[in-house]
């Protein structure tokens, strides 16, 4: 592996940077993947979903703020920040206040362990895909206090949808990333792109690499839509149902915070089922005879060029599927999870142990 | 990471921790308690970081706070009287409360001081922490574990015969 020696360089370097005894870089490390959720939210993220969601239905979207309405996103934050801040007399003030920032923190705590090209990972844990998967609980929790807080009929049984959805997705998620595991033998997400690295590009991941592979990556990605609340499983904030879910009472910043967090699992699914399948921050180009197209798109900057298309190409897809698909029931939905997909993952785990052994 | 920083990051999760616990035990409002126990769980996985210990923080998380926690929750919202319930938090049988609090605290230092060196040693643990567990779980622990999961493989059939849709039972009404 030629990236070995200089694997997590520019994290560690900054890491350990301090400025008397405050660990100045540390928090410089952390900061990194907050601005990074806030501009791809801003950017990619609202603008391009409205962008896109308007071609998908031959319309032209955003068009007055700018040129083809690229400060629009800016004139929403103006707006949003003038918002009333309200919280309903009825609510429960604490946890209402508190429900949005526990689900923000669920969902940016994962970045931790999301690596930026193979010279940035916030905490290269050896059990950082297991973390990955486990520290959504917290957003759990987020959904519950704001769904509870809110005291609202809406809003707590959007919560508790929400939630059974989560809860139910993670066992078909959990088990095709274990699948993923086992072709990797390690947890680290690192690691998972380093054993992916290879002269051929594309023909080393792990999706190309194994007859099984697509079945765990596709239950994977159907998975992470439910978990992400993403159309067609977007149930908990069924606007012809529930008006908007769990965060039906929230207004201005907080209601800013779930739409944050939203985008930020958003993309930390997709970077997940990028690193586990498909190379993570490896270029996918070939080596093509003694034009090392790989070689000269590898590389710290690549790696988080290429990352972060990956994600942003789960995230178009995404996008794409929520203004195709028509919504779930919720039988519907159960059915799918726990008739369907887990069956189907038990089925890709024994298949990939028997590769694994015998190949 | 300096000495100074570690010490600084360790007491403020020791005092979450402690503080958070206590709030579950003297809150009048059992929503707020099963609210504390998600940072009382949490500062218990980051003590679990602080000995070396991932594996066992996340496990932690994924069970306590996305199992147990949830479900706490889900039992706590769906009671519908649960605000108007009377919570006792008052203090009852002083005199044994505080022998059996004497005893136990007396066990727990008997047993620190006379078990083994608490502090963490100098040597580190080399590789994957999780590729220990998976041999030692597949070797030396293959009863236990195979035992864990027959338990487990009955919860799960009980759980969905209770919840299944009565057939029989339906026609009867």
């Amino acid at each position: 592996m030629s990236q070995s020696p200089s694997l997590n360089t520019w994290s560690d370097a900054l890491s350990g940077f301090h400025l008397g005894w405050f660990p100045l870089g540390l928090v410089i490390v952390a900061a990194i993947p907050l601005v990074f959720i806030a501009l791809y939210a801003l950017t990619y993220g609202v603008y391009g979903e409205r962008k896109i969601s308007a071609f998908m239905q031959d319309r032209l979207g955003p068009m007055e703020v700018g040129k083809w309405g690229i400060l629009q996103t800016l004139a929403d934050i103006l707006k949003l920040l003038q918002k009333e801040d309200i919280v309903p007399t009825a609510a429960d003030k604490f946890l209402f206040v508190i429900g949005p920032l526990v689900m923000f923190v669920g969902s940016f705590l994962a970045f931790a362990v999301l690596p930026f090209g193979p010279a940035f990972i916030g905490a290269d844990l050896n059990v950082g895909l297991f973390y990955a998967i486990g520290i959504v609980a917290l957003e759990v929790v987020g959904i519950l206090a704001s769904g509870w807080g809110s005291n609202n009929k809406w809003a707590l049984y959007g919560a508790v949808r929400s939630v059974a959805q989560i809860v139910s997705y993670e066992i078909p998620a959990s088990m095709a990333l274990l699948c993923g595991a086992m072709m990797s033998g390690t947890l680290s997400m690192q690691q998972f792109s380093v054993l992916q690295s290879g002269p051929y590009g594309f023909a080393h991941f792990y999706l190309f690499n194994n007859p099984i592979a697509w079945l765990p990556f596709i239950i994977y990605f159907i998975a992470s839509l439910a978990e992400t609340n993403r159309a067609p499983f977007d149930i908990p904030e069924a606007e012809s149902e529930l008006v908007a879910g769990f965060f039906t009472e929230y207004t201005g910043m907080k209601f800013a915070m779930f739409f944050l967090a939203e985008y930020g699992s958003m993309f930390m699914v997709s970077a997940v089922i990028s690193i586990v399948f498909l190379g993570g921050w490896n270029s996918p180009l070939p080596n093509i005879g003694g034009f090392a197209l790989n070689d000269l798109t590898n590389g710290p900057v690549w790696g988080a060029f290429w990352i972060i298309m990956k994600g942003f190409f789960f995230i178009f897809v995404q996008m794409w599927l929520r203004w195709t698909l028509p919504r779930l029931r919720v039988d519907q939905l159960m059915y799918l999870c726990w008739k369907v997909l887990t069956p189907f993952a038990f089925v890709a785990f024994v298949l990939t142990a028997i590769w694994e052994i015998y190949k | 990471m300096n000495q100074l920083t570690l010490a600084i990051i360790f007491y403020v999760f020791a005092a979450l921790t402690v503080l958070s616990a206590a709030f579950v035990v003297f809150s009048k409002n059992i929503i707020y308690s099963a609210f504390s126990l998600l940072f009382t769980f949490f500062g218990v996985a980051a003590l679990y970081v602080f000995l070396s210990a991932d594996f066992i923080a996340v496990t932690q998380v994924v069970v306590y706070v996305g199992g147990i926690l949830v479900l706490l929750l889900f039992g706590v919202m769906f009671t519908n009287t649960i605000m108007q319930a009377e919570l006792k938090t008052d203090v009852l049988h002083v005199v044994p409360g505080t022998l059996l609090l004497i005893l136990m605290i007396a066990g727990m230092l008997y047993t620190f001081y006379t078990t083994g060196d608490w502090m963490p040693g100098e040597a580190q643990l080399q590789g994957s922490v999780v590729q220990r567990i998976g041999f030692e779980t597949m070797s030396h622990f293959m009863l236990p574990f195979e035992m864990a999961s027959i338990v487990l493989l009955v919860a799960l059939l009980g759980a969905a015969f209770l919840a299944r849709f009565d057939k029989a039972h339906k026609n009867e009404h």
